[in-house]
């Protein structure tokens, strides 16, 4: 099962080396991981994706964390209420007869045309992980050339 | 004040009172320093036994023990005694130089990226950029070294800061706001714990290294004795507990003793103190313990529930909770019927041995001796294989910080450098380094290391001409087809004549006690080289994999 943990760390060199090589020791996988800076300059906030296929590994995974002296806080978003997004990037194929259908698919989710020249076309699209992947299924028959983007972001409410 | 300097102030102010280490091209500022500074230095001959000497000077005082090396093969030489002291949650700052600032990431001469390859094996690593934060970081890495579970903390000191001069101002508080160590247990836990040993008909206790560490000798003795419950502990946790005691079990596990094993086997309650657990103790993890409820002390709270599943988790120093549940017990279990179980599994399977006076000398024989003469008051240190299992069951401890062993890495060529640290701070205290004819060449280069110094340590050296353990396991497990086991060795006494210490060669039964007599009356370091069976195995053993009461005990 996927869990979304974040992370308050102190903003220095190493430490992202520290918590990958934290992961990486234990066989534990990453699915996706987002770093920023938090209003406290000192303070960096980490937005990790991690498969665990049961309680006990997710326990230990947090407990690990919690033992490096640079990680101030853990989060553990699976229990709790919050919202999530990622961001996502998609170049596709673009023909004029198409465009209807586009920008109708588009129009369903929290996305929109960012750029447009000759036959190639940029979506940008802000949504949760499941959205997403819908979103994803839909452009599939316009002939994705190429697709990126970021770790998921979380946010308790 | 330039960096070197405030370095040196720096472990003064820390009651550090000696480095152990060796020179190179980017701590020549560090060097220049202490030829002046009133500091004890061990110049070692290699970085492998400097990191060691730290480590046994840490278990033998509990104080943080310092080494120190150049960048690049200094420091990656120090990594294995770093990666010993981790896994044995042992207090130590390990120093290194680093190229300049400005070459870092340059593959300089001598560089390598020694923060990188320690994060691993240190409880945290630190590399110093900026000379103002230099003061800082070393009050923080010996903070983070002794506090909570301990652990070694690496500072890489590139040599442009060692020579950079600022003023020197010493930080009066330690504030790390993503460390906070819990000491004491939480009241509830502690209270479901009492009720629960009331409860038990046959507890045990289960004692490791956090014992030692916490110096919860006494509180365990007490508990032990108030709760009328046996104890067993792990090869880090020998000595926490009298093993001359009516309550004592010995070590459980692998080589424990049967009676330990059975005992923990068939438990209805395991009082986990300060162990983690190990694959070594509990042997096939889904048949360990089955009838028993499991109450866990541990400082670290990644420890619990790690391997097994723990009914009463209390986070914690060991000596404090200890404390917290002696207040809480009222009612203690009636063990009655569960010590006569006991003593019946300790008649039927006896820790033994097979000894005869005109045959080879026996290597248990060998380490009762060196008990019945030091009258169990000597520190004994071991290297890795049969030597250190014989040490652990045929030595009967009496006091903590008196075995000093690799357990988690499982170090060959630790004991030998690990004696001279606990000699230099123990120095009235017999340090007795029981080795085997394979470890003891790992790291037998210190023998300069203690003539130079006057340290005087003793060396047992139980000389089979086998890698012992492996040959074991390949007489048990591989048809006795013995690969690159079967060692050449050099004739230890002339070796330890050439650098000027004293050798003694024994091979009759006779011979042995003599032998040690004289070995520790006399003022030098002294290598004993006992000519003992060759094919003789530890045991008794549990196969691994193995639930640990599935045990061979060899005796036909």
């Amino acid at each position: 099962m996927r869990h979304t943990i974040s992370l308050l760390v102190e903003n220095k060199f190493g430490v992202l080396a520290r918590i990958a090589g934290l992961f990486s020791a234990r066989g534990y996988n990453i699915a996706s991981l987002a770093v920023s800076e938090t209003l406290d300059p000192t303070i960096s906030y980490m937005t990790m994706v991690v498969e665990a296929e049961d309680e006990k590994i997710l326990e230990q995974i947090k407990k690990q964390l919690n033992k490096l002296i640079d990680v101030i806080t853990v989060m553990d978003f699976t229990k709790k209420e919050h919202v999530d997004r990622e961001l996502v990037l998609v170049k596709i194929n673009y023909s004029a007869q198409e465009k209807a259908k586009l920008e109708a698919l588009v129009g369903k989710y929290l996305a929109k045309i960012i750029f447009h020249k000759g036959d190639t076309v940029i979506i940008e699209a802000v949504d949760e992980q499941e959205k997403i992947k819908q979103l994803l299924a839909g452009l599939e028959g316009f002939g994705v050339k190429e697709l990126v983007r970021t770790g998921r972001i979380a946010m308790q409410y | 004040m330039i960096g070197a300097q405030i370095l040196i102030e720096c472990l003064k102010r820390e009651g550090v009172e000696v480095i152990f280490g060796y020179p190179g091209g980017q701590v020549l500022p560090i060097f220049d320093k202490l030829y002046d500074a009133d500091m004890r230095f061990i110049l070692t001959r290699h970085e492998q036994g400097a990191a060691h000497a730290a480590d046994g000077y840490a278990r033998a005082t509990g104080k943080t023990g310092v080494c120190l090396a150049t960048s690049g093969p200094g420091a990656t030489n120090l990594t294995t005694g770093i990666a010993n002291a981790y896994m044995d949650s042992i207090p130590m700052v390990a120093l290194t130089g680093q190229v300049k600032t400005h070459l870092i990431g340059n593959d300089a001469f001598q560089e390598a990226d020694v923060t990188g390859v320690t994060r691993p094996i240190t409880k945290h690593n630190f590399l110093v950029k900026d000379i103002q934060d230099l003061a800082r970081t070393v009050r923080e890495a010996f903070y983070i070294a002794s506090t909570g579970r301990p652990g070694p903390v690496l500072i890489d000191i590139p040599s442009d800061i060692q020579q950079q001069d600022i003023e020197f101002i010493w930080p009066q508080e330690v504030k790390i706001r993503g460390y906070n160590p819990t000491y004491f247990g939480h009241a509830g836990q502690i209270k479901k714990a009492a009720k629960l040993i009331a409860q038990s008909k046959k507890p045990i206790i289960y004692a490791g290294g956090g014992i030692i560490t916490s110096g919860a000798h006494h509180e365990l003795r007490e508990l032990a004795e108030r709760a009328k419950t046996p104890v067993t502990w792990t090869l880090m946790g020998i000595g926490g507990f009298p093993a001359t005691h009516p309550l004592a079990l010995g070590m459980l596990g692998m080589h424990g003793t049967a009676y330990a094993n059975h005992a923990i086997m068939e438990s209805d309650l395991i009082i986990a103190v300060g162990a983690r657990f190990d694959d070594r103790v509990t042997g096939r993890l889904d048949a360990f313990a089955p009838y028993a409820k499991i109450i866990h002390i541990d400082i670290d709270p990644a420890s619990i529930s790690k391997n097994v599943k723990v009914d009463v988790p209390i986070v914690g120093d060991a000596k404090n909770i200890l404390g917290q549940l002696l207040q809480e017990i009222k009612k203690t279990p009636d063990t009655q019927d569960w010590f006569k179980t006991i003593d019946e599994w300790k008649k039927k399977y006896p820790l033994a041995y097979n000894y005869n006076e005109s045959a080879r000398i026996k290597p248990q024989y060998v380490v009762e001796q060196i008990f019945e003469v030091t009258k169990g008051e000597a520190i004994i240190t071991t290297e890795v294989g049969q030597n250190q299992m014989w040490a652990a069951q045929w030595y009967k401890y009496l006091h903590p910080r008196s075995f000093l062993s690799s357990g988690g890495l499982g170090t060959m060529g630790f004991g030998f450098p690990a004696a001279i640290g606990a000699k230099v701070g123990c120095p009235d205290r017999q340090v007795i380094d029981i080795a085997g004819d394979g470890s003891i060449q790992m790291n037998i280069q210190e023998l300069a290391t203690c003539v130079c110094n006057k340290i005087n340590v003793k060396v047992a050296i139980l000389n089979n001409g086998y890698l012992g353990m492996v040959r074991q396991w390949q007489e048990l497990f591989y048809k006795k087809r013995y690969s690159h086991t079967c060692i050449y060795n050099p004739d230890f006494v002339k070796l330890a004549e050439s650098y000027g210490a004293v050798g003694i060669r024994v091979d009759k039964n006779e011979e042995v006690r003599p032998a040690i007599e004289s070995a520790l009356s006399i003022d030098n370091t002294v290598f004993i080289d006992f000519h003992v069976e060759p094919e003789e195995n530890v045991f008794p053993m549990v196969p691994a994999g193995e639930a640990i009461n599935r045990i061979i005990d060899g005796l036909a």
